[in-house]
């Protein structure tokens, strides 16, 4: 569960994505004429929170954490991350932490409060069979996944550089891993403490949220956006690391600006913080809080904007290639603009008052979250494909995957904010014919089928890809810049034979632009130490799920032994010691003695 | 990378620094400590908000809290800090044996912290201040509870490193676990300093 099957685990987060997606269709089939019955409103209720949690918690991160993985120890020339076991053990807290949310659909009824979960609706008052049990800790156990996720990358992007890496030399998208692993570790504990005092009150009757007996709706709104705000740059920050690679590959010059691009990441990462009250607008802070965040919200338009002129200007006089890869990214530039824009006008708190809850709110978290994000996970994906599975992707189908899902996307999404102009509400299950939403209502619909469509020509890609030969190059677009594409596609288990030398920024260019074939080995031909594999992590992650269905259904003697069976796994791992193995060098013979 | 000088019977200066491994798990321990703060920041945001709704005929934090006893458990636990830093520096002169000693003693301070804990939860019960009473007793016994449980884990984990140290002595491998212990331990003392501020002067204040 090290290194060594780090690239399968990727299946079961594209199977979150698919399913998040299917509900998202359902969602759109509903809407598409007025008073439609396709699927019940509760049933609606369940669908709608089900895809925003899934979505955001169950695919978009956990794709996200899959290119991390793949790449960020072969971008900063390490053997692995530093913490192989917690990695296993952050995929499976994940993947149980899914589970058990999904479980609820065949257990009587899917949390339906809304990805949000906002008490009083998400009180046992309002909420009273076990939905919200599922949500509280089905995401309780996932969240503990992402902790562990973003600790393991920084610790290992500071201690596990190879020589002469330093941070001014980091590609981008290690930098903006780094900088999202810091957003991670400082925004999920507040999502833990939320998700508690919510399982508390749902189960052991506490009153944090309870007005009745002096608790406080309002608080768990806070608590809830000041981890909320931070997840979404936690998102779409390692998004823009993936468009900053793509973008300048596929252009052939060097990342423009790049030190401002640093420091507009960590400007983004810092205001990111500052600014969750912007979700709360209408709940009535006054008008001193509101004016303070909105102006706090406006701020971040000036680092996006500093990144966006960086990205134009890298391309600006380069000779473009326009593969699927580069076309997510060029396509990304603009409509994630457009998600920013409507940013800033939600921002206006005055205005605000206006678009909340409604379709124009949909609209703009679906430009920067798809058309940023997913745009940025499919160009990701494309780009990096023969670096983890050693296959090239087929570039026609890639293009009719970038067409159908770039119009389709627009097509969605767009007219929805019309819609929410013209007063369409949010989460609402029909609405009556006569007020002008049919047309529009019509078009999103047909937009998100093809959206499918693109998606399902993504898979047809990865099914035709997995049955041809392994024969990518290692360095397959031909103008890799960074340290991942100075060896074999798919990487070795152990990265590199010999940790390299890096002598500047874009570390493979610089060597090829002074002539040489490869990098200069930093170190001499020597066996590497490798961890043994672990049965722990899953073990644990299964205690917890078990734990987490006792609690739920106040079996406590199960609870207890799912945590009986998490704790021993603590001290099986911390009594054993695991002294891993080593590759011989001579095991490493023909594999390629260059770094 | 395997400096396993136990050969020789001679450890580097620190001990745990000296592989890969150790440093990393020393950096790793801290960027979770940084994680542990927003948690406990964050509840103790939530009492801070909660702890003036007691609600009609409920004990309030003045009546119930005795500052003798808390005070002799922050004694107690801060202590055992002090002890915490006596282990760390046994373990950079290499004298295994004090090391244990010291721990065992930081571990008898906790399981005292712990006992008083407890008998105070059950005291506070009995006056009718139970974990569903009020927000401001949900709050309470969940940020104090909170705490109580990493003073739990604590022990239990220091406990078990005894016992390798025992078996094992100490190597390059269990001194990084020892040090993370040891900030462990300091972290959940340093939000104890805070609790006895925020919850129980601040309460007693009113």
């Amino acid at each position: 569960m090290t290194i060594k099957n780090r690239h399968s685990v990727f299946d079961c987060r594209r199977i979150f994505f698919l399913i998040g997606g299917l509900e998202a269709i359902l969602i759109r089939i509903q809407l598409w004429k007025p008073l439609n019955n396709f699927v019940s409103a509760d049933m609606f209720n369940e669908l709608l929170t089900m895809h925003g949690t899934t979505m955001i918690f169950l695919a978009a991160m956990p794709l996200l954490f899959a290119l991390m993985n793949a790449i960020i120890p072969l971008q900063i020339g390490a053997r692995d991350v530093a913490f192989p076991f917690l990695n296993s053990l952050g995929f499976w807290t994940f993947l149980f932490g899914g589970l058990l949310l999904n479980v609820s659909w065949f257990t009587g009824g899917a949390p339906d409060a809304g990805w949000t979960s906002y008490v009083p609706l998400a009180g046992t008052t309002y909420s009273g069979d076990h939905g919200v049990d599922y949500y509280v800790i089905g995401l309780q156990i996932a969240g503990i996944g992402t902790l562990l996720g973003g600790i393991n990358f920084m610790a290992t992007i500071i201690n596990m550089r190879a020589p002469g890496m330093s941070f001014m030399r980091m590609p981008m998208f290690t930098w903006t891993v780094f900088i999202t692993s810091a957003l991670i570790l400082f925004a999920f504990p507040a999502l833990t403490v939320g998700l508690a005092a919510l399982m508390f009150d749902r189960l052991f009757d506490a009153n944090f949220f309870n007005p009745a007996n002096g608790g406080n709706t309002i608080l768990w709104e806070h608590i809830f956006w000041i981890f909320g705000h931070p997840e979404v740059y936690i998102l779409i920050l390692p998004a823009f690391g993936i468009i900053s690679e793509v973008v300048c590959t596929f252009s052939r010059k060097r990342l423009f600006g790049y030190s401002s691009m640093v420091f507009a990441t960590m400007l983004i990462g810092f205001l990111g913080f500052m600014v969750w009250a912007h979700h709360m607008f209408t709940t009535g802070l006054g008008p001193v809080a509101n004016a303070l965040f909105s102006i706090a919200t406006m701020l971040i338009a000036v680092p996006t904007g500093i990144k966006i002129f960086n990205w134009i200007f890298t391309m600006w006089g380069g000779s473009i290639r326009f593969t699927t890869a580069s076309l997510f990214a060029i396509g990304f530039i603009p409509t994630f603009v457009m998600g920013g824009v409507t940013g800033v006008m939600l921002a206006a708190a005055p205005a605000d008052f206006q678009y909340h809850d409604s379709y124009f709110v949909v609209a703009h978290f679906h430009y920067v979250i798809v058309g940023g994000l997913i745009m940025g996970i499919f160009a990701g994906l494309h780009y990096w494909w023969p670096k983890m599975f050693g296959r090239m992707l087929n570039e026609t189908i890639g293009k009719i995957t970038f067409v159908t899902f770039f119009i389709g996307f627009h097509m969605t999404f767009f007219v929805q904010h019309f819609l929410g102009l013209l007063g369409m509400p949010r989460r609402i299950w029909t609405y009556l014919d006569g007020l002008g939403f049919n047309g529009l209502n019509l078009i999103s619909t047909i937009g998100a089928i093809l959206m499918g469509i693109g998606t399902v020509a993504f898979l047809i890609n990865i099914v035709i890809t997995a049955a041809k030969p392994r024969n990518a190059a290692d360095d397959p677009w031909e103008d890799g810049r960074t340290l991942e594409w100075a060896i074999s596609s798919p990487a070795p288990e152990y990265n590199f034979a010999q940790t390299p030398l890096v002598r500047g920024y874009d570390a493979l260019w610089k060597e090829k632009m002074d002539g040489n074939k490869g990098m200069t080995p930093a170190e001499p031909l020597g066996s590497i130490h490798m961890p043994s594999p672990s049965i722990l992590p899953f073990i644990m992650s299964v205690g917890l799920f078990i734990a987490g269905f006792g609690f739920m259904y106040h079996n406590y003697y199960i609870g207890a032994a799912g945590l009986i069976i998490m704790f021993a796994c603590m001290v099986i791992r911390s009594v054993k010691d695991d002294h891993g193995f080593h590759i011989e060098p001579d095991e490493l013979q023909g594999k390629g003695v260059k770094a | 990378m395997s400096a396993h000088s136990h050969a020789d019977g001679k450890l580097p200066h620190e001990p745990e620094k000296a592989t890969l491994e150790g440093r990393n798990k020393v950096l790793g321990f801290w960027l979770f400590l940084g994680g542990e703060t927003v948690l406990f920041g964050t509840l103790f945001s939530a009492f801070l908000a909660l702890r003036h709704q007691v609600g009609e005929g409920n004990p309030t934090g003045q009546e119930l809290f005795q500052l003798p006893l808390v005070a002799l458990a922050t004694f107690l636990l801060l202590t055992s800090s002090l002890t915490s830093v006596f282990a760390i520096q046994a373990m950079h002169r290499q004298q295994t044996k004090q090391l244990i000693s010291w721990l065992v003693i930081t571990v008898l301070l906790g399981l005292g912290f712990l006992i008083l804990e407890i008998y105070e939860f059950y005291h506070y019960v009995h006056e009718g201040h139970g974990f569903t009473t009020s927000a401001f007793s949900s709050s309470f016994y969940t940020l104090v509870g909170f705490h109580g449980a990493h003073v739990l884990f604590g022990i239990c984990w220091i406990s078990l490193l005894i016992g390798q140290l025992m078996k094992k002595g100490l190597t390059v491998i269990t001194a990084p676990k020892v040090y993370v212990s040891a900030m462990y331990w300091h972290f959940i003392d340093v939000v104890w300093v805070f609790i006895f501020t925020v919850v129980y002067l601040m309460g007693k204040v009113g």
